[in-house]
């Protein structure tokens, strides 16, 4: 209910103009894709604010969405395509037209796809159409494709997706409604935050209990009804040990472990014989468990089985283990009590074991009941949902670490106990998932690239055993990156960040092109910048660049611009097409599918085009398959927006679920020509709810089954049955062991051997074990600023008044101990380097970490700032200390199994700059020259859309 | 606080000028101001050209100087508003006595009641100007009982050590004007002396953990990150800081410049011959006025607005 | 007129959950936006990309560390974000220290606003708030502050849920509510009445309208939450509790 306007009579106009038009989009100032308004005044950005209608963000806007007009007239935005004219570095470019650009291009690319498709890698950044641009590498043939998941939090969605068929991150989330506890693991600012940010209000306001398990107390952790300020890269020993202390006092649910995960399936305990480790089967395949009843072995997937969960039987002559007891028996070890890892987790036992029973009497004692009557996979019909309240989230501060992998493994098993996973006051999965465990496919490539011949699949997928490696016929690597060889297995989202240094080593093998989209790699993305920057611009012999041609798209000057040959200027996301689609990366919530897209709000005012559509148009150009009709004409000529209406992937499936066909049909249906004008309608989103009663155990429950089969999500309406053992680890390991066609190199079978565990396992982070502890004693992490986004942000006129320099967050006693006061410059050195930073001294810390906002620092003349921003004079980069290879060694700074970069588990030391060192950052990097027509922003900036226009 | 050089400039300026009203209209009163045109005219150049100087500085640094006259009309609140009234007004018996003390035979109005009236005035204005610091509750160090006294003492002590110079230059040398000086370089050596008493062991009642709301014995809040890595007008303008043994230096020259040696200076010329004790007025007050200055940097820079509390500062 | 008004008919305020501010700072950059082409217009930004940014901010957003207070539970010392703003005091000093009457108090609903055509940019308000809550545009030589979103809350061209302060819409953990305080009835007096929402340095006694809701005490210790502790089951060997009869 609204105030009416009272009579002041102060010349207060209480009822201004607001805007001329109001048009919905959707953010892009992070990856969260929020629904915003974008008021328009004057053809000028007048407000942006969040959607009240839109399914994510639910009409807020978080500091960063709210500075979007900023981000939309920054003095950095590229304005015409580039062609570099001096050396890479030099800062010397010549403003070409997009047809010699595009010609440029299709020179370098045709030529790569006639005689090896593998010479192109094309690697994406913080972009959200890996939809498109993977398809885009598969038909142009290259299996060298990529987006930044392998340097993200690719042990995040990997782990969830082997072990439950679904992932934290953005593809889950706590039911804020229902949960009665809550603890997050490693969260601070990142995807999906503003679900988050509204769901720990609500928790607050109820409340529920919020614990936060985090180095740092900053953000969340601050409003956390209880902060953990674990050291980093512990957090699967201390989940382990909660785990020990609900074996040990028997708080599981049982019965939710026998009727949705695989611990009942026997597991052959056969050491030495090519089964070992494996899951025992019937002769069609199926998994066995034993029957208590009838006490022989049993398909483990028909209904009413009574499965024993411990014991020794005989399979066919064999010794067979239900895969409960193995896990139990590994963590009911006395090395998992709490008093044997407190201190390596930092924590008083009392804590660990006060935990794991908060988390048993709110999951079972509080246990709660929706009166949802549901039907299960079997047709079993019940007449309520139980629910154990406790639900998990975990992110960054897990994943980015060599032992990421398996700590997030242990984190679901840690829920899996509980019962806790897609049960009123749990986690909960958002559409598409939960899918099949893993799901297909499997990466494509296996038989090299060949010219001119489209992959036989999607460039990345889901390996299951050591036959779908892409390996060649001498076993070494297909990929540029290594992702799916004995190097890095798992590699479900590739590895990024080991693609220059690989293409530069040629190892194994050189590459010609390099291409782009939104990866800072020459700054912030890259371990080891300056090493980076040196191998963008190494050269052989004859005076030819390593990587002969680097092609890069971007919408601003970034550090990267300047070691780019060929320059494509992207939008910004007030002028784009784009679709945020169930194919990538949905706005699903637990209740609903959900997707969505951008339009454009405005025109551009420079010659730039948006991405996708130069892609395309790259593509019709190339003759790839999918891009034009068989007369060979583009077969998109609208671009990306004709793409999105009329692509289908699979018949009927396109990249938008909503409005196909006549405009009634969801999921899947013909094209639609007005499905960008409904949605558009629509807030520029589509929301198609999952049936009532289908909303929660989606992994069993009937009703979900057949709907998320219908919308296309999953190949059958089957059980998908949740892996407390992982089956395909133990076909590595096997193979490590030396059964099998394809074996490892006998220099990697110990590294398969150990960390291809099919159940969690924790170890210390390898550079811990690399490094002398007593040299580097400290951790050092970044976080992300609520209001930044990786460089993005700190290019932003108002978001970099709030900051411009990154203090390094140190604990007082730890520095103390050192004669570091507050506000003292230091050297942080690690194995690899060093960098200086100014520290802030704070209580809130674990005392052997430190930490830092990421992504502040710029090298000198980037981003339209001027040379002396403190970006560039006071702040710092962590990066350059942290190298993508372990100590000593040449192998990757990378977890085992799914090669994700390790940024968290750089290990330094922290010393007081000498006196005269006590003022700047000391920055070596030489000033980057702009483009032409990029000049820095104004010295007195007054925006106003047009009020005083109004009032004139 | 921002010692901004010319708020600094303003009150010393002014202040000083008044104070060679007050200090000649009490002369005139007593019938003991001398009659000599150059000297009248100088002098009151002099005063009204200070008090005019120090207040078009303040003037020409307001954000829209062009309507300063706006000012006049919140007095029924406001002590700025007041002071510009009385700062104004004070134009009209000072002009006055002026006219009437320079050409006596012209203006056959009585010097002692206009000069009365105009030092009345004079007073009033470091009064209202003082009172603007003075009733300002954030700042500790000015919301005391002493600012007012070291106002009027400083402003009529700045003042008559200037007419005993002018008139000393004009050969018409105020002799019991001396020790007066001398009384009131004390005076001002004290109320200031209690007044850095005063603010080195106070401090305000206000704490970082009562800016945030926060009550209980024992609450302590520190800073970890402020709302801006960059200084914005707030700090710019009320989080100066000065180190310790910096104003300890200037306080020293304070002290020695602003009230030691000008008095020393003062006494010291009574026991010289004539010439030489009349020239010594001269240096005297440019010495003083330096150290004045001084004094009144600090006055400013030593003072800490509660909104320091909120960036870091553990007291205001 | 600087004199304050005797009383007000309503007094329109904010309350800010200091349990609940994550540090986002999207009440910041929102206000920031709707006022520079709002009431305001335009809240100048002077060096905005270079060193020594300094720009005109009507909202900030703090970090502190907490120590002796409940609110830290078993820990030594706990984080707070803080957002700062103009509390639109019942007593404030920067109206009646206004020479020019620029700064004033409206009697209607008590919100306190600047008067740009008339301010003289003397600073002295700026001065007298305790908070900090003003913010000198160099550039227009004027003083600017929080309007409270005076061109939103009555503005008919809004939908009417839309009617509230920029920040308080924007915030995504609902850590910002608006209201008039001076009805003890409404959401936000009962909402301070059961959190012991407090004045920020109350001895100064402007009676600040805005109020700030403490951080709660944590949950952290076993008094908090009271959960039986976990003793081992009596086994007849190793996981012999398991052998129950249940189905799949």
């Amino acid at each position: 209910m609204a105030f009416s306007a009272p009579i002041e009579d102060d010349g207060v106009n209480t009822s201004p103009h607001v805007s001329d038009e109001v048009k919905t989009t959707t953010c892009y100032m992070c990856a969260c894709r929020c629904g915003i308004k974008v008021h328009l005044q004057n053809g000028k950005v007048r407000y942006i604010e969040g959607n009240r209608d839109h399914p994510v963000n639910k009409g807020i806007l978080c500091g960063k969405g709210a500075a979007g007009i900023m981000q939309h007239y920054s003095p950095a935005r590229l304005r015409k395509p580039l062609k570099r004219v001096g050396e890479r570095g030099a800062g010397e470019y010549q403003e070409i037209e997009w047809d010699e650009a595009l010609s440029i291009a299709i020179g370098w690319l045709a030529n790569i796809r006639a005689t090896d498709p593998k010479k192109l890698a094309f690697f994406t950044g913080r972009d959200q159409s890996q939809s498109l641009t993977g398809w885009w590498a598969k038909q142009f043939g290259t299996p060298n494709y990529a987006a930044h998941g392998g340097f993200c939090s690719v042990n995040m969605a990997t782990a969830g997706i082997y072990s439950i068929g679904g992932s934290f991150w953005e593809f889950g989330e706590p039911d804020w409604e229902h949960t009665k506890y809550f603890m997050m693991f490693g969260v601070a600012e990142d995807h999906d935050s503003n679900p988050i940010k509204i769901g720990l209000g609500k928790l607050k306001g109820r409340g529920a209990k919020f614990v936060s398990v985090n180095p740092a107390q900053t953000g969340y952790s601050a409003i956390a009804d209880e902060w953990i300020g674990i050291r980093p890269g512990t957090d699967g020993l201390f989940v382990l040990a909660i785990i020990h202390e609900l074996l040990k006092s028997g708080s599981v649910d049982l019965e939710y472990l026998i009727r949705y995960t695989n611990a009942p399936w026997l597991v052959i305990d056969a050491p030495g014989t090519a089964d070992d480790g494996m899951i025992a089967r019937d002769p069609d395949g199926n998994p066995l468990c034993w029957d208590q009843k009838t006490k022989t072995p049993i398909n483990a997937l028909m209904a009413e089985v009574a499965p024993a969960l411990r014991g020794n039987f005989d399979i066919n002559g064999k010794r067979a283990v239900p895969a409960f007891q193995l896990m139990a028996e590994r963590y009911l070890d006395a090395a998992y009590a709490p008093h044997a890892v407190a201190d390596r987790c930092g924590l008083p036992a009392a804590t660990i074991k006060r935990i794991a029973a908060e988390l048993a009497h709110v999951a079972f004692a509080q246990q709660i009941e929706l009166p949802i009557a549901w039907t299960d996979w079997a047709g079993r019909k019940h007449d309520k949902m139980i629910g154990r309240p406790v639900a998990m989230h975990a992110m960054r501060g897990i994943s980015a670490h060599t032992n990421g992998f398996h700590t997030c493994r242990s984190i679901h098993l840690l829920q899996m106990l509980l019962g806790s996973i897609d049960v009123p006051g749990g986690f909960r999965y958002k559409p598409p998932y939960p899918r099949p465990i893993p799901p297909g496919p499997k990466p494509a490539g296996k038989n090299g690239a060949q010219p001119n011949q489209p992959l036989g699949g999607m460039p990345l997928g889901f390996v299951t055993a050591p036959e779908d490696l892409l390996l060649d016929a001498q076993g070494q690597p297909i990929r540029i990156d290594k992702a799916y060889s004995w190097d890095h297995p798992i590699a479900s989202h590739g590895l990024m960040h080991m693609v220059i240094s690989n293409a530069v080593n040629a190892d194994p093998y050189p590459i010609d092109t390099l291409f782009m989209y939104m990866a800072n790699m020459a700054w912030n993305s890259s371990m080891n910048t300056a090493q980076t920057i040196d191998m963008l611009t190494a050269k052989n012999a004859d005076g030819s660049y390593k990587i002969p041609h680097i092609i890069y798209s971007d919408a601003y000057f970034s550090e990267t611009v300047a070691y780019a040959d060929l320059i494509f200027p992207d939008t910004t996301y007030l002028e784009r097409w784009d679709c945020i689609s169930l194919l990538d990366r949905p706005i699903s919530d637990a209740d609903a599918a959900g997707d969505a897209i951008r339009q454009p709000v405005m025109a551009p005012d420079r010659d730039v085009r948006a991405f996708q559509t130069v892609l395309l148009d790259l593509g019709a150009r190339l003759k790839l398959p999918g891009m034009v009709d068989e007369d060979g004409a583009p077969k998109y000529p609208g671009g990306y927006p004709d793409y999105i209406v009329n692509h289908e992937r699979a018949p009927g499936i396109g990249p938008l679920a909503g409005w196909r066909g006549d405009g009634t049909q969801q999921g899947h249906g013909a094209p639609n020509a007005a499905q960008l004008d409904n949605y558009i309608e629509n807030g520029c989103f589509w929301r198609g709810e999952i049936p009532h009663d289908a909303r929660y155990y989606k992994m069993a429950n009937a009703s979900y089954l057949a709907w998320s089969k219908q919308m296309g999500f999953i190949p059958k309406a089957e059980q998908i049955v949740l892996q407390i053992y992982s089956e395909p680890l133990q076909r590595f390991r096997n193979a490590a062991r030396g059964h099998g066609a394809v074996q490892p190199p006998d220099k990697d079978r110990a590294r398969i051997d150990k960390y291809f565990d099919p159940l969690p396992i924790w170890y210390a982070p390898f550079e811990e074990a690399a490094i002398d502890p007593k040299q580097y004693p400290l951790h050092a992490l970044t976080q992300r600023p609520m209001h930044h986004y990786h460089s993005w942000g700190s290019q932003n006129a108002w978001l970099r008044q709030i900051t411009a320099q990154n203090r390094l967050f140190m604990h007082r006693e730890t520095a103390a101990a050192q004669n570091i006061t507050d506000d003292d410059w230091v050297w942080i050195t690690s194995h690899v380097g060093r960098v200086k930073a100014q520290v802030k001294l704070v209580n809130g810390v674990n005392k052997d970490t430190v930490w830092t906002w990421n992504a502040i620092g710029k090298r000198k003349g980037s981003w339209a700032l001027k040379p002396d921003a403190p970006e560039s004079t006071r702040a710092f980069l962590l990066n350059h200390v942290i190298s993508d290879r372990l100590p000593n060694s040449l192998q990757s700074n990378s977890d085992p199994v799914t090669g994700q970069a390790a940024w968290f588990d750089v290990r330094v030391k922290v010393e007081r700059a000498a006196d005269h060192e006590q003022n700047d950052a000391g920055h070596t990097f030489g000033a980057l020259n702009p483009p032409p027509g990029i000049v820095t922003g104004p010295d007195v900036l007054q925006y106003d859309a047009g009020h005083r226009e109004a009032a004139e | 606080m921002n010692p901004a050089l010319s708020v600094i400039f303003f009150t010393t300026a002014s202040g000083a000028g008044y104070g060679m009203l007050v200090t000649l209209g009490l002369a005139a009163l007593l019938g003991q101001l001398p009659q000599h045109l150059w000297f009248s005219l100088v002098t009151m150049v002099v005063a009204l050209g200070l008090i005019t100087a120090g207040l078009l500085s303040s003037t020409f640094h307001l954000g829209h100087p062009e309507r300063a006259w706006r000012a006049f009309s919140q007095w029924r609140s406001s002590w700025l508003s007041r002071e510009g009234i009385m700062a104004v007004a004070t134009y009209m018996p000072a002009l006055g006595f002026g006219l009437a003390w320079a050409f006596p035979n012209l203006i056959t109005v009585p010097q002692g009641i206009v000069g009365v009236g105009a030092a009345l005035f004079a007073l009033g204005t470091i009064y209202t100007t003082a009172m603007i610091y003075r009733s300002l509750k954030p700042i500790h160090q000015w919301h005391n009982k002493h600012v007012v006294g070291c106002y009027l003492v400083l402003g009529v002590m700045t003042g008559a050590v200037f007419v005993l110079a002018l008139s000393s230059l004009f050969g018409q040398r105020i002799v019991y004007l001396t020790p007066i000086c001398g009384l009131l370089l004390a005076a001002g050596l004290s109320v200031k002396w209690l007044y850095w008493a005063f603010i080195d062991s106070t401090t305000a009642s206000s704490t970082p953990a009562s800016a945030v709301g926060l009550s209980g014995p024992n609450v302590k809040v520190t800073s970890v990150e402020w709302p801006h890595t960059e200084a914005n007008y707030v700090m710019k303008e009320m989080g100066f800081q000065v180190a310790r043994k910096h104003a300890t230096r200037l306080r020293q020259i304070a002290i020695w410049a602003g009230f030691l040696l000008p008095a020393i200076a003062l006494e010291t010329s009574i026991l010289l011959p004539a010439d030489l004790g009349t020239w010594l007025t001269i240096p005297a007050a440019l010495v003083m006025a330096i150290g004045i200055v001084a004094e009144r940097w600090l006055f400013f820079a030593q003072a800490k607005h509660t909104v320091t509390l909120y960036y870091g500062a553990g007291t205001a | 007129m600087t004199s304050l008004p005797a009383k007000t008919d309503k007094k329109l305020g904010l309350v800010i959950d200091l349990d609940t501010c994550v540090g986002c700072q999207a009440c910041v950059t929102n206000c920031k936006e709707w006022n520079t082409s709002g009431h305001m217009a335009p809240l100048t930004d002077l060096m905005a990309y270079g060193a020594e940014a300094d720009g005109v901010w009507f909202n900030r957003v703090h970090t502190y560390e907490v120590a002796g207070h409940e609110a830290c539970g078993a820990s030594s010392s706990r984080t707070m974000h803080f957002p700062r703003s103009c509390l639109h005091c019942e007593k404030p000093d920067c109206v009646t220290v206004c020479p020019t009457g620029a700064s004033y108090k409206r009697a209607s609903d008590g919100i306190v606003l600047v008067n740009e055509d008339l301010c003289i940019g003397c600073k002295l308000c700026s001065w007298a708030c305790p908070y900090g809550a003003r913010e000198f545009d160099v550039f227009e030589g004027v003083m600017k502050k929080c309007t409270l979103c005076v061109d939103r809350i009555y503005n008919e061209n809004l939908a009417e849920e839309d009617r509230v302060p920029a920040c308080v819409l924007t915030c995504p953990t609902s850590a910002r509510h608006f209201g008039d305080l001076g009805d003890p009835n409404s959401d936000v007096s009962k909402l301070v009445k059961a959190r012991g929402g407090a004045d920020l340095m109350p001895e100064l006694g402007y009676q600040p309208t805005n109020k700030y809701l403490p951080p709660r005490a944590r949950k952290d210790t076993a008094a908090a939450m009271p959960a039986p502790e976990l003793k081992p089951i009596a086994t007849d060997g190793l996981l012999g509790w398991v052998d129950r009869l249940l189905s799949r």
